[in-house]
């Protein structure tokens, strides 16, 4: 067994990572049928960031998520069947179909929000450290940004604002090395990422993004750090996407990475496969107990896509509601009579 | 009845507001200070935990405000000069005012958003005088812009209890205003215009600092004779539209006053709602006196030049009139 880790957390761990990637494999599958509109980010390749740092938070704690958010999610505690029936467009989506793949948002599980603008939810997470401050609630705020947020200036504003009221929060950089088809070590002149921290007057950490274990443990230390009133930590986790951007990238012909190269990672540092195989060479588990995992998350995607399916088209008018808490005549304006 | 003036109003609203609920606390730059006098002795009284100072980040400092928002604060948020909005923009127009709506009502955002000294003051050129707020109408934020310190004292209350985001507009021209101001607390609904002058011939709807220019002019026009009606919409979204369309049925005749752009601006859409709605009632064209089309130029008589005054009103009131 693992130092510190229980039986039921490394099998946590497991079953967390596995119901994102078999999530984000039935959401292309529907993307590519059409059965799904738009088109989604995958987070496959990167999903022991988003399972280990979740792990190490608390369900009060706070989390802000980008485009790419449905690993963040799954991990912060959403369940895969409100998601799915959210990129269904059905009303029993977390978002009643208003928002979709990239804006899933429930503060009541801590998620303040994904978010389309690439950098613009750190400073929401960071106000949600600030909040926890000035009304002592204990909460630590996680915000998720990747290696081309890095370079938004409101992130950088954040962190510094983050820095002089020593706020209880998490910077995760999910360095996975291409914004778009730009690659970071293109846009950024240092190799590290997370010595911007110094910058600001507090530690930043790169460290191997594909093990839970190493993930789980730096954020447990950096979430104790924030819990003690001794302000933010940056921690750059390396990582790699195996999909395009996003679901339709392949039509679009872009050639800015081998296919060496994602056969790399995919071979060698798969998080789901490096976990899987430490578990049973640590004794953790068994094929059988493996076996019952596989299932209950192939039927939990099964359940998902099933609750989506029989979900319920929203009315077009109420594309009409939710603008505002407190309502007035006369808005929001229709564009007709 | 206390006589006031409209910044110390506007300071009697927060101050009241902060005593009464904790979670309402003031964050932008140069507070502790307080730059403009809002927040005057604020410091010292609330700490500083409920005025905080920021670095000169707007766009972090707007989304920050958002997140404690969302977390169940109530941020009211002090912009030194109008144009900061500009840079902010993506955390106002495409965060605070998506959100709500994206999440399907899950994240309420309840911040204000306040700009004392908006506008043109007088030889700080294109970079200081604007007053943006068409750009937020057009996001579908709630705006509001009291003309009286006794309606920004009372709509000041109602931004911070409101559960959007409100931004409220305190023109540079209005802030040493005097007026009749109650001590207690009390609220005027977001929603609600006023007919500031009641009158028979034409109506008027004045923005702001406009407000009390369209009050002289048409006291003396009433020595010629001519009887002008002033409505003072005082919130721009969510606007009172019934009141102005009584108004038209009455007069039949419409002059819209107002210190924003031209194009796309607010006398725009005063404009678009008159003739498409209260068509069978106008008696004459509509006519807008707006600012031009460019930005507020430093020289005074440039600046004179391209903002709205008494005498373009004048000239469109005769020009209506003569229909």
């Amino acid at each position: 067994m693992f130092s510190g880790l229980t039986k039921e957390l490394c099998i946590e761990f497991y079953k967390k990572m596995l119901l994102i990637r078999k999530f984000e494999e039935k959401v292309v599958e529907m993307v590519n049928i059409n059965e799904i509109r738009g088109t989604t980010h995958e987070y496959m390749g990167e999903e022991a960031v988003a399972v280990g740092v979740c792990s190490a938070l608390e369900p009060k704690d706070i989390i802000t998520s980008t485009h790419r958010g449905h690993g963040h999610i799954i991990a912060k505690g959403g369940d895969v069947k409100y998601m799915m029936a959210e990129l269904y467009g059905r009303i029993e989506g977390y978002n009643c179909g208003k928002g979709g793949s990239m804006h899933i948002a429930d503060p009541n599980i801590g998620i303040f929000g994904a978010n389309g603008i690439v950098g613009a939810g750190v400073p929401i997470a960071v106000g949600g450290a600030l909040a926890s401050k000035l009304r002592k609630t204990g909460q630590v705020a996680v915000a998720f940004y990747g290696d081309g947020g890095a370079n938004q200036g409101v992130v950088h504003e954040s962190m510094n604002m983050a820095a002089i009221w020593k706020l209880p929060v998490i910077f995760v950089c999910e360095n996975n090395q291409y914004a778009v088809s730009t690659p970071f070590t293109y846009s950024s002149a240092i190799k590290k990422l997370s010595e911007r921290a110094k910058a600001y007057g507090f530690a930043g950490f790169t460290i191997d993004g594909q093990d839970v274990k190493v993930v789980y443990e730096a954020t447990k230390k950096a979430v104790e750090k924030a819990r003690s009133s001794k302000g933010p930590t940056l921690l750059e986790f390396v990582t790699y996407r195996y999909a395009g951007h996003f679901t339709a990238e392949p039509v679009f012909g872009l050639n800015y990475r081998t296919q060496d190269e994602i056969d790399f990672w995919k071979s060698s540092k798969d998080p789901i496969a490096i976990w899987s195989k430490r578990l049973y060479e640590e004794g953790v588990w068994t094929q059988e107990e493996a076996s019952k995992v596989d299932q209950c998350v192939e039927n939990k995607i099964s359940e998902a896509v099933e609750f989506a399916r029989g979900g319920h088209w929203p009315k077009p008018e109420d594309a009409l509601k939710d603008m505002y808490a407190t309502e007035h005549n006369n808005i929001p304006s229709k564009g007709w009579f | 009845m206390q006589q006031i003036r409209y910044l110390q109003a506007l300071a009697e609203a927060l101050h009241q507001e902060m005593l009464i609920n904790q979670d309402v606390f003031v964050i932008g730059e140069d507070v502790r200070q307080s730059l403009r006098g809002i927040t005057k002795g604020f410091f010292a009284e609330f700490g500083p935990d409920r005025v905080i100072d920021t670095p000169i980040s707007e766009s972090g400092f707007v989304g920050i405000a958002s997140g404690a928002a969302i977390a169940g604060m109530r941020p009211v948020v002090e912009f030194q000069v109008s144009q900061f909005v500009f840079f902010a923009f993506d955390q106002l127009v495409d965060q605070v005012q998506k959100l709500r709506y994206m999440s399907g009502g899950k994240l309420n955002i309840p911040v204000t958003y306040i700009i004392p000294g908006s506008g043109a003051r007088g030889g700080l050129a294109g970079q200081h005088s604007d007053h943006p707020y068409p750009y937020l109408l057009h996001g579908g934020m709630k705006v509001v812009i009291p003309s009286t310190p006794y309606d920004a004292k009372g709509l000041l209350v109602s931004a911070i209890r409101e559960d959007d985001p409100v931004i409220v507009f305190a023109p540079i021209r209005l802030l040493a205003k005097k007026g009749d101001v109650p001590e207690e607390e009390y609220t005027i609904p977001l929603g609600v215009g006023e007919i500031k002058r009641e009158g028979s011939d034409l109506t008027v709807v004045a923005t702001g600092h406009l407000v009390g220019e369209a009050l002289n002019l048409a006291q003396g026009l009433e020595n010629d004779g001519i009887s002008i009606e002033i409505f003072d919409p005082r919130t721009l979204l969510p606007l009172d539209k019934e009141l102005l369309k009584k108004s038209i049925s009455k007069t039949g005749r419409l002059v819209i006053f107002d210190d924003s752009n031209r194009t796309c601006g607010f006398a725009a859409e005063i404009s678009a709602i008159v003739a498409e709605e209260c068509f069978d009632s106008l008696k004459a064209p509509i006519k807008r006196i707006t600012r031009a089309d460019v930005p507020v130029p430093f020289s005074l008589p440039m600046e004179d030049y391209v903002l709205p005054n008494e005498e373009h009103l004048r000239n469109a009131i005769k020009i209506v009139l003569s229909y």
